[in-house]
């Protein structure tokens, strides 16, 4: 029965542009005055690989015997240039992490698992540890404007080196690691006074532009006597341009960032407003390989919200070689796990939401370097962790690729896949289900 | 290439810049003297070296000339392009004219003496490397620059020491401008010896009285991120 004596009211109703995080974003730049960091990638909702399905076979096209006919999945970098190509044997590399960022623990996992799986992990800022050397039997040295911990013992016995120019959370941008996490040994490796608050520049100090990137990588090549793959890394905000002059610039693979690729430590502010989703920058990248004769013989490495097989297919299916995943593998080794979430509680968030990853507080042991909290990451059942994951995620790529009539992960294409959104289909550059409607290309 | 300490020639018009830096790259653990004639301004000359050698070039380099060396000593007679001797680890780099952009970038130990002058960022982020520049640097020199000593004969550019870590600046001319967190410090008697030692090993002692430089380096305000420095950064 209904109240008379109280007028009718409406619901409380919240603003969809003021919303409740927004507000809170506004009272704490208010009480701080100073722009939130913090750590991960992108947040917000982007068109992506959920916006895509594949067709699968049907009567024009065969598929493959699910468990009984091959469906390959190795890759090959690196054979353009370099005397020693590496070969993985699944399409999903570990994305660049730094120790210093990670723990030493959580570095050793990372190469731990992958080296199970026979893939490759990657350095990060602040150079190589002897965990990651030791664990990792493919390591991707990153080469980064700040240099810091860079010297030829470590570039030489790398398996490969990776140009940084820039990162999907934040092209253009530079870095900051916050003075908690700059331990002795951190700061010893960086050569910077320990507990300060390290920049990164977001420049290199010694080239400026494609022609002198050339001269860089050449003189990469000489000091390693053109052993070493080269690649170079990018943030997808102009991914045509930006590919065909790494490849112009002597490249062997093309590593390409999309906004939701995680970083350690950025402003909120450029993580959600700078650069482009990774579907979005998949095709005109390929386009740039493609334009300049290249595809498949530069590889292409996305990175960028790849979380599953399903991600893994669409991504080789648009044009890539293979993949690189940072926040799902730190989420296979523990990281934001419901089982600290009394912890996460206790620092103002929740197990999933956690994403201060600068202030080394982690829980979970993987984001920090206060020992008492590492200790807690078992880097052997943490890697086991990371393994099983690389193999469901192949597993899963199989099965689609199967499904689509593929003898190998790289026979994946385009006309595989259609889109759930007229976005999803203008970006990926595929047909609007149900439609032969390629926004910007014609059709109906 | 021999292992022995007689001087071996190579003349880049005949033999390729692979070929010659592979012959350095394989005396690693020898010693030796080369002499390179005609370098033409090739790129990353000698670069990647690591072995007790004397190179001595006649000529001017590129870009990149002994970069990342290792315990070698590299004599420039000429003048070198961008980044030379950048991330040098130790040995000795010399070139007797002027030298381009971002010499001695990064680098993390040796010593690198320039004769003439640099142009742009010389230092930039250097990590324990020696400078001695004889006459003056470009402007952003000795940027985020952590560990070392940049010596400067003459004037600098703008904003010398921007964001500068740990390292010591000394100059004997004028600073056009000082970049943020970059003072001017007291120099004092133990700071004079340690840069009559450095110049010493530049061969450079008696060339200058230490008595005549100033000193720069860091007020170390921005170590820590801070509202209240927002307008330096």
């Amino acid at each position: 029965m209904n109240d008379h004596s109280k007028p009718a009211r409406t619901v409380p109703r919240f603003s969809a542009t003021f919303d409740p995080y927004t507000l809170s974003e506004i009272r704490r730049a208010a009480e701080t005055g100073i722009y939130d960091i913090r750590g991960g990638g992108a947040k917000r909702r982007v068109p992506h690989f959920d916006d895509l399905l594949f067709l699968g076979a049907s009567i024009s096209r065969y598929p493959l015997e699910g468990y009984r006919e091959r469906c390959g999945t190795d890759v090959v970098l690196g054979a353009r240039h370099a005397k020693k190509p590496i070969t993985l044997k699944i399409p999903v590399t570990i994305a660049g992490m730094s120790f210093g960022s990670l723990s030493a623990q959580a570095k050793e996992a990372l190469g731990r698992g992958a080296s199970a799986m026979g893939t490759s992990t990657t350095t990060g800022d602040g150079g190589m540890t002897e965990e990651e050397r030791g664990h990792s039997s493919i390591l991707v040295y990153q080469y980064l404007p700040s240099r810091y911990g860079m010297n030829p013992d470590d570039l030489r016995r790398a398996d490969a080196i990776e140009v940084v120019v820039g990162q999907g959370a934040k092209p253009g941008g530079g870095g900051m690691l916050l003075g908690q996490k700059i331990s002795a040994r951190v700061a010893a490796m960086r050569t910077l006074p320990e507990g300060i608050d390290q920049r990164s520049a977001c420049r290199h100090p010694d080239w400026t532009g494609p022609d002198d990137l050339a001269i860089k990588i050449e003189e990469l090549r000489e000091i390693t006597d053109w052993e070493k793959p080269i690649y170079v890394k990018v943030g997808a905000s102009r991914p045509y341009y930006d590919t065909a002059l790494a490849v112009k610039s002597g490249a062997d693979v093309v590593v390409l960032d999309g906004m939701q690729g995680g970083t350690a430590a950025t402003q909120e502010v450029f993580i959600e407003h700078v650069g482009i989703p990774t579907l979005a920058a998949i095709r005109p990248a390929v386009k740039a390989l493609q334009d300049l004769g290249m595809h498949r013989k530069v590889q292409l490495i996305v990175s960028g919200g790849i979380r599953n097989g399903a991600d893994v297919a669409k991504a080789l299916a648009l044009g890539a070689d293979a993949v690189s995943i940072g926040t799902a593998a730190l989420v296979a080794l523990g990281d934001n796990d419901p089982m600290y979430e009394e912890e996460y509680q206790a620092l103002g968030t929740t197990a999933g939401a956690y994403d201060d990853w600068h202030e080394g507080k982690d829980p979970a042991g993987i984001t920090t370097q206060d020992p008492h909290l590492a200790a807690r990451l078992d880097p052997l059942l943490a890697g086991r962790r990371l393994a099983n994951f690389l193999a469901v995620m192949t597993l899963e790529c199989q099965t689609i690729a199967r499904a689509a009539g593929k003898s190998h992960v790289h026979n994946l294409e385009p006309e595989d896949l259609v889109a759930l959104t007229v976005e999803a289909a203008a970006m990926a550059g595929v047909p609007l289900a149900g439609t032969s409607w390629i926004p910007g290309q014609g059709g109906f | 290439m021999t292992d022995t300490l007689s001087m071996e020639t190579v003349d880049l018009a005949a033999v390729s810049l692979r070929d010659l830096n592979a012959g350095l790259h394989a005396m690693k653990g020898r010693s030796g003297h080369v002499r390179v004639l005609n370098p033409r301004g090739a790129h990353s000359l000698a670069a990647g070296l690591d072995a007790d050698l004397t190179v001595e070039v006649d000529g001017d380099v590129g870009y990149y000339c002994a970069g990342m060396n290792k315990r070698a000593r590299v004599l420039v007679r000429g003048s070198a392009g961008p980044g030379l001797a950048e991330n040098m680890m130790s040995g000795l780099v010399h070139v007797t004219g002027d030298a381009s952009q971002a010499a001695g970038a990064t680098g993390c130990g040796g010593l690198l003496v320039v004769d003439g002058n640099t142009s742009a960022r010389c230092g930039i982020s250097m990590k324990g490397i020696d400078i001695v520049v004889k006459g003056s640097i470009g402007p952003m020199s000795a940027f985020m620059a952590q560990a070392g000593s940049l010596v400067v004969f003459g004037d600098t550019g703008d904003a010398l020491g921007d964001s500068i870590y740990e390292a010591k600046l000394f100059v004997r001319g004028t600073p056009k401008s000082l970049g943020a967190d970059c003072v001017e410090k007291p120099m004092e008697d133990h700071h004079r010896a340690a840069l009559f030692a450095l110049l010493e090993k530049a061969g450079a002692a008696h060339a200058v009285d230490v008595g005549s430089f100033r000193r720069y380096g860091s007020a170390r305000t921005l170590y820590h991120f801070h509202v209240d420095n927002a307008s330096a950064y």
